[in-house]
């Protein structure tokens, strides 16, 4: 149980955990597998949050400060504006899909092994 | 989208729109009594028992997020200002991808409940559960306000009634009805009528997208071109400008905005709690791709009724469509593609998207109420007040009361609230939750020295600066549309907090961490950051 001395953490859902839980946890963040899980979901998802955001703040500028450019026609009644924010579409609709492809190959295998691991560890 | 009092709908067959409204009801009681027997534990009542799968999740969370504001109101600002209407629409989309890269595997993983409960684990509980009780309060409850004055005017209009007191009447029915469904259904039945309105919406969508895309032969430029020519703004018609950015205050008043809607997703606390009702963070994540799918299709669907509207049905000065701030644009144009007023396929279309857009605001507060109560019980009751020592039977009473309370503070508040604005009142809920929820979520996850000061400092510096600013800005007070005409404290020239306020959340979070003393959070990041990213440890289904 908790050490009832800290009542303000005392009561919180990790301190009803048995302390064997926390050191396997503390175990499995040293583990060269969890450092590159956590490398390998980082360099997916921090460089792709920058690029879908630059990308929509870009949209929002031009829509704002480029309009010339925005009301240029590509094809019949269809103009760039309207090709951006489709493209805003696209964009949204490829990074999800890169990143499930990337979490099932990359990330899930190794997840699952040190999921096992603990289960192990803690006896569930 | 103002809720101000509009013409009725005169046309179409009222009986046969009244006699679907009444299915709906009768089935979406039907779920809630089948779900309230299914329902036995406190993870039965908050997260659906864990046992929903990814499409399913990802089925309600689409229910959840396509309230009748982006149903009605996004077709109804393209109808009435073409391309800035689909504006709103782009921002709601991409803000999927910091849920699905950033939040919500994580979330699935390290939670329990409710927003709080991540936050908590590895902070002091009262600080931090009390302030993310707050702020997941306050944002519902905005949210609420927005879908209930909505619902108040738009069954009026829908089925013809015009006096003050019969739409008193319907907020005060669509309210009882929210009670209903969450006390006795809890998470289970919340998500089942979330599934079938999300189903709903999407079959209605597409039906009379097909229909509008039939008569001009599929051809996308056709379809804009007699749009822009009949709305009578030619060109300007297809081009950014019409609704935004008219001036320099009026651009960055768009820039806020689209920053508060691209960063307020992941933040808002009733699309978080989602994530706990899947068995795993795999099923969380597929939860996501499918809502990704499922509402970008459907906001590329609102694009050709929107324009379909414009170019079908007269949106003109004096037109149904204009003096109902474009809500009535969806059900007009039903009626229109389906063989127009007074024809038998135009009433049954009519009464057919009626029926839906009403399905859909019963459906978005209960899953509103649910997360409010949730907190209420689980967070403040629970953890702050029983610290940790209520059973759980008292617990779920606790919710229950919580939301039959918070159903009627809402119901009390929407009635006086029909002077504001739907759109403004979702914007503030979406500024707040980008503000206050979205930087101590984030930093919780990815930065070790974050603490609970740190946390409690970006929730209520982000809470309170969103709402002081919007306070002193051009809704409340120094304009003739202000629900203050006569007052003039407008010292703020934006409408949308969130340019100042999201980045102030985040400097609160970082000058609050630094400032305190506290080491335990730190020594528990690898802890979180280990079950946050293997899922080692997380809650699991229930099985019955």
């Amino acid at each position: 149980m908790a050490d009832r001395s800290t009542p303000a953490y005392g009561s919180g859902e990790a301190d009803r955990l048995p302390a064997h839980d926390h050191e396997v946890y503390n175990t499995i963040a040293q583990e060269s597998d969890f450092v590159e899980l956590n490398r390998r979901y980082r360099n997916f998802a921090f460089p792709a949050t920058i690029a879908f955001m630059s990308w929509y703040i870009l949209y929002i500028v031009c829509n704002n400060w480029a309009r010339d450019f925005m009301d240029t026609k590509v094809v019949g009644n269809i103009n760039v504006a309207l090709v951006f924010g489709l493209l805003q579409f696209v964009s949204t609709f490829a990074i999800a899909y890169f990143y499930a492809r990337h979490a099932r190959k990359s990330l899930d295998p190794l997840a699952s092994k040190l999921r096992d691991e603990f289960d192990r560890e803690t006896g569930r | 989208m103002s809720a101000t009092m509009l013409v009725p709908l005169a046309t179409g067959n009222r009986t046969l729109t009244i006699a679907l409204f009444l299915a709906v009801v009768a089935v979406t009681l039907y779920i809630t009594f089948w779900a309230s027997r299914q329902s036995k534990t406190a993870t039965d009542y908050y997260a659906g028992g864990r046992s929903f799968s990814g499409f399913q999740n990802g089925l309600a969370v689409s229910g959840d997020y396509m309230s009748a504001a982006s149903f009605l109101g996004i077709s109804g600002a393209i109808a009435l200002y073409g391309y800035d209407g689909f504006l709103y629409s782009i921002g709601f989309l991409v803000a999927w991808l910091v849920a699905l890269l950033l939040i919500a595997e994580l979330l699935r993983n390290s939670g329990r409940y409710t927003m709080a409960d991540q936050l908590a684990y590895r902070m002091r509980q009262t600080p931090v559960r009390s302030a993310a009780a707050i702020s997941t309060i306050v944002v519902s409850i905005f949210y609420l306000l927005a879908q209930m004055v909505g619902a108040g005017s738009l069954v009026g209009l829908l089925l013809g009634v015009t006096s003050p007191g019969l739409k008193n009447l319907v907020i005060v029915l669509v309210g009882v009805l929210m009670i209903i469904y969450v006390t006795f259904g809890g998470m289970k039945g919340t998500t089942w009528v979330q599934i079938v309105k999300a189903v709903m919406l999407m079959l209605g969508t597409v039906l009379i997208t097909f229909l509008v895309l039939v008569q001009f032969g599929f051809n996308l430029s056709d379809l804009l071109g007699t749009a822009a020519e009949k709305s009578g703004k030619g060109e300007a018609f297809l081009q950014p400008g019409l609704l935004y950015g008219k001036d320099l205050v009026g651009k960055f008043d768009f820039t806020s905005l689209a920053l508060a809607l691209v960063l307020g997703t992941a933040g808002l606390p009733h699309i978080l709690i989602r994530f706990y009702t899947t068995p795993t963070a795999h099923a969380a994540r597929k939860s996501v791709l499918w809502a990704i799918g499922l509402i970008g299709s459907f906001y590329l669907m609102t694009l050709v009724l929107g324009f379909g509207a414009a170019a079908l049905v007269p949106t003109g000065d004096g037109s149904q469509i204009k003096t109902s701030a474009g809500n009535l644009a969806s059900p007009l144009l039903a009626q229109a593609v389906g063989g127009g007023e007074g024809t038998i396929g135009g009433s049954i279309l009519l009464a057919v998207i009626s029926a839906v857009a009403f399905a859909t605001i019963l459906a978005v507060v209960a899953g509103l109420t649910l997360t409010s109560a949730s907190s209420v019980a689980h967070d403040l009751y629970a953890n702050v007040f029983k610290k940790g020592q209520a059973s759980e039977k008292s617990e779920l009473l606790v919710a229950r009361i919580a939301a039959f309370g918070i159903g009627a503070v809402a119901i009390l508040l929407a009635i006086p609230a029909q002077r504001l604005n739907i759109a403004f009142l979702v914007a503030l809920a979406f500024a707040v939750a980008a503000s206050a929820n979205l930087p101590a979520l984030l930093y919780n996850l990815f930065w070790k020295r974050f603490n609970t000061m740190g946390a409690t400092f970006s929730i209520y510096g982000g809470l309170i600066m969103a709402v002081l600013l919007v306070t002193f800005s051009p809704v409340v007070s120094g304009t003739p549309e202000s629900l203050f005409p006569s007052a003039n404290f407008d010292w703020f020239p934006l409408r949308n907090p969130g340019l100042i306020s999201i980045p102030f959340g985040f400097l609160c979070g970082i000058v609050g961490t630094l400032i305190s003393k506290e080491t335990h959070s730190a020594e528990r990041y690898d802890e979180l950051s280990v079950r946050a990213l293997t899922g080692a440890g997380a809650e699991k289904a229930v099985v019955h």
